[in-house]
């Protein structure tokens, strides 16, 4: 289903739309509560955007130094080309070593890679410990934010939710009563795990360490109770140096939720005592998209969710119209990378209002490419037929003045003259709720001419009257 | 050719043009009054701040606390600050930490900016301590203070724990409905005590 | 300062007078020919002499938002060519102006002529702000007036601060608008959200578009809009649509007329 279908499904439910809408618009405020709190904010910004497109630049040699550093810290350093590679690397991890049951903190590496499913198909059990991707995940959803997963359900249901799979009573949706039965819940799952596996918010070569942020703890439970930790982190997550992390923990909580920082940014180098720790490196098409000038800067992504919080696009489709891991601003440029033809709709799926661009930690120039990609797509004749065939049209004619003035006479001609039916119609998508314009009976360029022709007569003879009637245009 | 030499081969192929790597110098925001704005920054994220003129007065302060008092379980990671019914070092596996309710442990500086406190598990043998525990109380030499995070990473140039986490109030989650609920699966509360 | 005054500027030690082209959109040329003609009244306001060259008809901006920038070549270069011997360019729209600014780059062959043309394209409002440097306009407009923050305007020519940004507050179009006498300003709720219009974006996504649409008339309706107002009449005509076909109330009227009426009042 391309994104205006899925949209239109979504906002059939008004007031849930508006619902949703109103719920990210609160994290936008937060986000620039906090933000407008920091005289320095826009520094960070320049700051954190240049950290990234040195990092890039230098991407090779920071992954080998990061892998040297890790290795020496005594992790096990994995490279997983494609998805494929990253959950059979995971999987052969895990089997080596009898496990049976897996929690998991927030990835979207791992949500992009299929894991979940993947594991569960060869009998190992995964409990996304994230409370929102708990809740979907017994949904046997997708989450729809890369921030706030369940932000598209209400409490209600997760009170229905609960009641089918937590045994919480019937109907009872107060969230603290709730979030104690997933506590519960989770801790317990937590406690029998065999292994852990969690995401990298930032890997830092220079120490061969990475950073994982939580509010719940759950990553921490996660990999402080099994032995096993599998972190698993795309490419792109690498900085130089610990001291890039002031910069970047800064920018990351304000961003996505407003806070100053998360509850826990915890630093892993190497195992624990006892434990041990296996990091897994994926590409999965990250390469190719450093290969694109016209994409690159996608890569700089901090995965904060700020610009699915500011779309306005994004706040009133939800999440699951976009038919992708990660949805939003971001989404619509990295996931056309992957395949263009399926999500074709998505750089459409915008208003080109630019406030994505302007709320990025990192200054990407989100809608910029989304701007670039609508090239790209035409270019490879992924343009809705008919699209392109209005837009060819409108390009003829507005290359030629005389086609281009007898066109607007016409429209200006015959539109009041037309019974309603004929222009409100369900080939009209701009008149299901639109009036069309108020056809005016001249054009500017007819009025101006008389006037100035007026002036001139004025100047010549102040007497004669203007002309009034004119055919025409 | 593996899997990683074929990665980087193609980052190597693929990498633009080199960029300088910026300085970090600010100028960042700082504070007149440390304490004081850590001590609210604490608040504002959920936790609470205690005052304490020495190790002593932060062993009373600490003995006060609804957390202490309701504890059946608490495990002292501070000399003299409350009382320890569980040995560290003698516990096999971290599982076995799960009734903790109480854990009392040492933050080695605070950041004011953001109310957090580092903590370090080197030299603690179940890292678990500190999120398995129903409550956690993190004591910190009042003193040890910075501004932000640019100074805590200085302070962090030369850590070697193998694992060390900024920790900043209590868990929380928001994940149902944007509700705010203090206590998720870490810590239902965080109590700083500043000596 | 009354009609027919000349505005004089030095160039290095050279007076002369400087010859403005008036690049009117398409459709304001040909559906909305109010707004083309309070754009002249006012720039003549401010002694401008003002040439309309009638061999335009569009920037290309519809078919670029769709991608097809073979398309836009020949109307940059049309453009170019129509207005390269004025000093300035100036159009009542913040996004076609963004697109000869913005979006020109790769479309025309003479890289130092379009450099020539982006640095003297400019907005009306920020013609008047930056160039003309009016810092007051005469004239009473007694009502409450909703400014609407046309996307482009705002953050590709940055006629204003948008509210992501974290910068000191200004905005070259309510500055102007300020110094009417009488005239009150809505707040709103959200002070810069997009309208919805975004080109073919109001056809081809029509449930958000009208959804986003509706939001901000209930945003202006509730902060006690009498006047809608922006320096777009894309996003107006999109917005006065949705109001025209719920029967509401709410006057439209594009940044020029409102001047374009004080003005002529003085």
């Amino acid at each position: 289903m391309d994104h205006p279908t899925a949209a239109a499904e979504f906002i059939a439910n008004a007031e849930r739309a508006q619902w949703h809408d109103r719920a990210l618009w609160f994290v936008r405020a937060k986000r620039d509560k906090s933000a407008h709190a920091l005289p320095e904010w826009e520094k960070l910004r320049e700051v954190a955007s240049q950290i990234k497109f040195h990092t890039m630049s230098r991407l090779a040699d920071y992954l080998e130094q990061f892998e040297q550093q890790a290795v020496g810290r005594g992790a096990v350093v994995h490279w997983a080309r494609d998805a494929d590679e990253h959950n059979r690397i995971v999987h052969e991890l895990l089997d080596s070593h009898g496990v049976r049951r897996v929690v998991k903190s927030k990835s979207m590496l791992t949500e992009e890679c299929g894991l979940n499913d993947y594991l569960q198909n060869r009998a190992i059990e995964v409990v996304d410990t994230d409370l929102g991707e708990r809740i979907v995940q017994l949904r046997h959803e997708h989450p729809s934010h890369i921030v706030l997963p369940a932000i598209h359900i209400k409490k209600e249901e997760v009170g229905q939710l609960f009641h089918e799979h937590l045994g919480t009573a019937a109907g009872a949706s107060d969230p603290s009563y709730l979030a104690e039965a997933a506590r519960h819940h989770l801790r317990q799952k937590l406690l029998d795990a065999d292994a852990g596996i969690t995401g990298v918010n930032f890997a830092i070569a220079e120490t061969g360490g990475f950073v994982v942020c939580t509010n719940e703890g759950n990553a921490d439970l996660g990999t402080s109770l099994p032995k096993l930790h599998i972190a698993c982190l795309g490419i792109e997550k690498l900085i130089p140096h610990r001291a890039d992390l002031g910069v970047f923990l800064r920018l990351l909580a304000r961003s996505a939720t407003g806070q100053p920082i998360t509850t826990y940014s915890s630093h892993f180098h190497g195992p624990r005592p006892g434990g041990e720790l296996h990091i897994v490196l994926v590409d999965n098409g990250r390469g190719d998209l450093l290969a694109n000038s016209d994409f690159r800067r996608s890569l700089h992504c901090i995965r904060c969710g700020a610009c699915l919080n500011t779309c306005p696009v994004y706040r009133r489709s939800g999440g699951h119209s976009y038919g992708v891991t990660i949805a939003g601003p971001i989404g619509s440029i990295i996931n056309p990378a992957r395949d263009p033809t399926a999500h074709a709709s998505l750089p459409h799926a915008c208003s080109l209002c630019g406030s994505c661009t302007d709320v990025c930690p990192v200054k990407i120039d989100l809608h910029h490419q989304l701007f670039t990609w609508r090239q790209r797509l035409a270019e490879r004749g992924l343009l809705p037929f008919t699209k392109r065939m209005a837009l060819k049209a409108a390009g003829f004619v507005l290359r030629r003045p005389m086609l281009y003035r007898l066109t607007g006479w016409l429209a200006r001609k015959t539109v009041p003259r037309l019974p309603r039916w004929l222009l409100y119609h369900r080939f009209n998508p701009w008149g299901k709720q639109r009036e069309l314009p108020a056809m005016p009976a001249r054009s500017f360029r007819k009025l101006y001419q008389l006037e100035v022709e007026g002036r001139a007569i004025k100047q010549t003879s102040p007497e004669k009257p203007r002309d009034k009637e004119s055919c025409g245009e | 050719m593996s899997s990683k030499q074929d990665i980087l081969r193609r980052v190597r192929q693929s990498q633009p043009p080199a960029v300088d790597l910026p300085a970090l110098t600010g100028p960042w925001t700082t504070f007149d009054d440390l304490r004081s704005q850590f001590a609210t920054t604490v608040q504002q994220v959920g936790g609470q701040v205690v005052m304490a003129r020495d190790r002593a007065h932060a062993d009373q302060l600490v003995k006060t606390l609804a957390c202490y008092q309701d504890a059946a379980k608490i495990c002292s990671l501070v000399d003299g600050v409350g009382r320890s019914d569980v040995e560290l070092l003698e516990v096999e596996r971290p599982h076995e930490l799960a009734d903790v309710d109480l854990t009392i442990a040492a933050g080695k500086f605070a950041v004011a900016e953001n109310g957090a406190v580092w903590v370090s598990a080197a030299q603690v043998r179940h890292q678990a301590i500190y999120f398995l525990c129903q409550h956690l109380a993190l004591v910190v030499p009042g003193d040890q203070i910075v501004h932000h995070m640019h100074e805590a990473y200085d302070r962090l140039a030369s850590e070697t724990s193998s694992f060390g986490v900024f920790i900043s109030g209590p868990s929380k989650t928001a994940d149902i409905e944007q509700s705010l609920v203090i206590g998720a699966q870490g810590p239902r509360s965080l109590t700083v005590v500043l000596i | 300062m009354g009609p027919g005054r000349a505005f004089y500027f030095t160039c290095t030690g050279q007076l002369f007078r400087m010859r403005v082209g008036v690049f009117i959109p398409c459709y304001i040329d040909q559906f909305y020919p109010q707004v083309g003609l309070a754009t002249v009244a006012v720039l003549e306001h401010f002694g401008v002499r003002v040439e309309f060259p009638t061999g335009q008809t569009c920037c290309g901006q519809p078919m670029a938002n769709a991608g097809l920038m073979d398309d836009v070549r020949p109307l940059a270069e049309r453009f170019l060519r129509i207005f390269k011997d004025y000093d300035y360019v100036v159009g009542p729209s913040g996004s076609c102006v963004s697109m000869v600014r913005n979006h020109y780059d790769g479309l025309i062959d003479d890289r130092s002529q379009l450099e020539k043309l982006q640095r003297k394209t400019f907005e009306l409002c920020e013609f008047l702000h930056d160039v003309l440097q009016v810092r007051h306009v005469e004239g009473r407009f007694p009502h409450r007036v909703g400014l609407h923050q046309g996307c482009h305007g705002l953050r590709e020519l940055r006629l204003g601060t948008s509210s992501e940004v974290v910068q000191p507050s200004s905005n070259k179009i309510r500055s102007l608008l300020e110094s009417l006498k009488g005239i009150t300003f809505s707040e709103l709720q959200r002070t810069d959200e997009c309208c919805g219009f975004g080109g073919t974006f109001a056809v081809s996504e029509e449930a958000v578009s009208s959804m986003m649409g509706h939001d901000r008339i209930r945003d202006h309706q509730q902060a006690g809009t009498e006047v809608l107002t922006s320096a777009d009449m894309s996003c107006l005509m999109h917005l006065e649509g949705l109001l025209r076909r719920d029967g509401a109330p709410m006057r439209v009227m594009h940044v020029a007329e409102i001047l374009a009426e004080c003005c002529a009042a003085e």
